[in-house]
């Protein structure tokens, strides 16, 4: 655990800049640590590749940094998957945020010579060139979710559906909604400034125009922080003094929504959460807040992105998919979580 | 607040001239003195002004939601965290010095006091914790700045990333939700005091401390001393590094405060809480009519600005309008915020 980047850069800057404030802080050390006890392993789904050992791999694996849950997810897929496998050596850089930072980690690797990258990058677009370079040294690139500008950068890509995230929730909201005359539908969106934010909503609205007694009143953003999520959603709440059904794209910033939701006192209507965290899944299985279901996008991708490393370093299929080759591109259903199937989900949600 | 009464100056000895003295700091303070409390009126009365201009563009476009008391608690409420960090980044502003640091000491202080083991200790434990990493953080600051000596912007923004990093490598980038219920319960209706709720009243008990220990105290008079000429405020007797010290300590005070206000608020700790605080906070207080430089301010214009900010957020998600015109209306109020400050000063001077 302690090979994590983001956390042993976070400790590092820690000792460099804060010492004295981590000092400050001993006294309180001795009676804090963040274990909650249910570390559990997040490789439950059999490995999609060839079981078989085969000729040692190493695969580069740059991500962006772990500062919310499902990145974090994302990092710990990767590294248990990884693990899994006698024949893989998993090169993991430091997570950044920071375009420039995430070329050079992502350089860095190239040049210690690994034989095959996995970038989940910070700006698909503005990483484009890195994976072109990384390509034209014969270096195969599995590009993870977030996608590169131009397919010559990248052999495969995995990642979710942001499209299907929206579409699958307008789906869910519309088929409940189906018997209500003039429903009311509140949509609380991510940070604009993502691309991925607009697909959702692109989605959402897609689907809404299926049901034709269905109404979005309100969107508005917020930042998937619980902080905001709490501000923005109670802020709505305010706006509607009713509606029917709310669609939330992300769970963290949903544990701040359903915060304010709780403080208004609201429960007339129903709501749907995004990604799949665990908090979220149990909420919808003991069924006692508004939360009643959640679009998926998987962070098990991350695992499956080693798979697919794996097999491309060793020249393989993938069992089941190809027979010589993998995909290039390979996209995840963004399933909705219910109370019905939450108990095959769970073991996939994420802290 | 009393303390080393050893150095304790008379305070009129601030406002004469000592013979010998560099004149301009201490001879000017009377007029100093005249011109901050106009200056002050100006922007408190022309901050309830556009307040006022507020309420009416909300009370006309949503007539129904936003004069009502849900609303109005609701403002109250979400302005209450930024405002103890914003009351706390006054007086260091006012003390000539700047701290980019609050908004990670919030993010640090939030997830310490909601760790598993900390929960443990039910809500006292928790309030102690957050304090405890707040001051602690601002202590950091003031003895790396007073005492370093560092400048200011550089030991804070040092704090800013570390605390960061402290905060994020104590969550791993996980929300930690609070399962403490008294907590829970503070944040919710039923905790109300007279239709007030709980975290409002923090806030306004903040508020009061801070306008009496700046306007009313020993500690308030050599804030504004040493924020407007050190050296003068060094050679009338007042011990300069140690009164830096106490600023910074207060401002990590009340971002302990604020932090543990933000989990009762959002019932969770994540590394990215107060994200942005420090520009909020500044620019809050700038509006308010303290002036960057050090040296003049107010904790009711600080507070003025504070609520500014929030009702525009309220009205902007009323109105179902974008985060980006917000964001476009809070840039425009603080260039018309600082043309005003300017103009006043003009006149006065």
């Amino acid at each position: 655990m302690s090979a994590s980047p983001a956390r042993r850069f976070a400790s590092r800057r820690g000792l460099l800049f804060g010492g004295a404030a981590a000092s400050a802080g001993v006294f309180l050390a001795g009676c804090t640590s963040n274990d909650t006890g249910d570390d559990e392993e997040d490789s439950q789904q059999a490995p999609v590749a060839e079981e078989s050992e085969g000729p040692p791999v190493t695969i580069g694996f740059a991500g962006p940094q772990a500062d919310h849950g499902w990145l974090n997810a994302i990092n710990e897929n990767a590294r248990s998957r990884a693990e899994t496998y006698a024949d893989v050596t998993l090169e993991i850089t430091e997570g950044s945020n920071d375009t420039a930072t995430q070329i050079g980690q992502i350089e860095t690797l190239i040049n210690s010579q690994v034989d095959v990258l996995v970038i989940l990058p910070a700006d698909g677009i503005a990483l484009t060139q890195i994976g072109l370079t990384a390509m034209r040294a014969g270096i195969p690139v599995v590009n993870l979710d977030r996608i590169f500008d131009n397919p010559q950068a990248y052999r495969c890509w995995i990642g979710g559906d942001n499209y299907g995230m929206g579409l699958n929730a307008g789906h869910f909201i519309g088929e409940q909604l189906r018997d209500v005359q003039n429903a009311r539908v509140v949509e609380l969106s991510g940070p604009d400034n993502l691309e991925l934010t607009g697909q959702r909503t692109q989605g959402f609205d897609d689907a809404l125009a299926n049901y034709p007694n269905i109404e979005k009143v309100a969107r508005q953003a917020a930042e998937f922080t619980v902080e905001s999520g709490q501000e923005v959603m109670s802020g709505l709440l305010q706006a509607q003094p009713e509606f029917d059904a709310l669609w939330n794209h992300d769970d963290d910033q949903g544990v701040g929504a359903l915060r304010a939701i709780d403080q208004a006192g609201r429960d007339e209507f129903i709501m749907v959460g995004g990604a799949g965290a665990r908090s979220a899944m149990e909420a919808i299985q003991a069924d006692n807040s508004v939360l009643k279901a959640t679009v998926l996008y998987p962070p098990t991708m991350a695992a499956s992105a080693i798979d697919l490393a794996r097999a491309l370093g060793q020249s393989r299929g993938v069992g089941g998919l190809a027979e010589f080759e993998i995909p290039s591109s390979i996209t995840l259903y963004s399933a909705v979580v219910t109370r019905e199937n939450v108990e095959q989900y769970l073991p996939t949600g994420f802290n | 607040m009393t303390h080393g009464a050893t150095s304790e100056p008379a305070s009129p000895s601030l406002d004469k001239p000592r013979p010998g003295a560099p004149p301009p700091g201490p001879a000017k303070r009377p007029a100093g003195r005249l011109l901050l409390g106009r200056l002050t009126d100006v922007h408190s009365v022309s901050l309830i002004g556009v307040l006022a201009v507020l309420a009416v563009i909300g009370a006309a476009t949503k007539p129904d939601q936003f004069l009502s008391t849900d609303n109005l608690q609701l403002i109250l409420t979400q302005a209450s965290v930024i405002g103890v960090v914003t009351v706390g980044v006054t007086f260091v502003i006012i003390g000539g010095g700047i701290d980019l640091s609050v908004g990670a000491i919030v993010a640090l202080a939030s997830v310490w006091c909601t760790t598993v083991a900390t929960q443990e200790f039910g809500m006292g434990g928790m309030i102690f914790t957050a304090l405890l990493v707040g001051l602690c953080c601002g202590l950091v600051n003031g003895v790396l700045i007073a005492y370093g000596p560092m400048v200011p912007f550089v030991a804070t923004l040092a704090m800013l990333a570390s605390a960061r990093g402290l905060a994020l490598h104590i969550t791993e980038g996980r929300t930690q939700v609070v399962s403490v219920e008294s907590v829970l319960d503070l944040g919710g209706r039923d905790a109300y005091v007279l239709g007030v709720p709980p975290l409002v009243i923090i806030f306004a008990v903040v508020t009061v401390i801070g306008w009496v220990l700046l306007n009313r105290t020993t500690f308030g008079r050599r804030t504004v001393a040493i924020g407007g000429n050190p050296e003068a405020a060094r050679l009338a007797g007042i011990a300069v590094k140690r009164q830096r010290l106490m600023l910074y300590a207060l401002s990590g005070l009340c971002c302990g405060i604020a932090a543990f206000m933000l989990v009762v608020l959002s019932g969770s700790g994540q590394n990215t809480n107060g994200n942005l605080y420090e520009l909020n906070a500044i620019a809050a207080a700038i509006i308010g009519g303290t002036l960057l430089s050090g040296g003049r301010g107010t904790i009711i214009g600080s507070v003025l600005g504070v609520l500014v900010f929030t009702t525009i957020t309220n009205l902007f998600t009323l109105n179902n309008l974008d985060s980006a015109g917000q964001q476009i209306a809070q840039g425009a109020i603080i260039v018309a915020a600082v043309l005003l400050q300017r103009r006043s000063a003009a006149q006065h001077t």
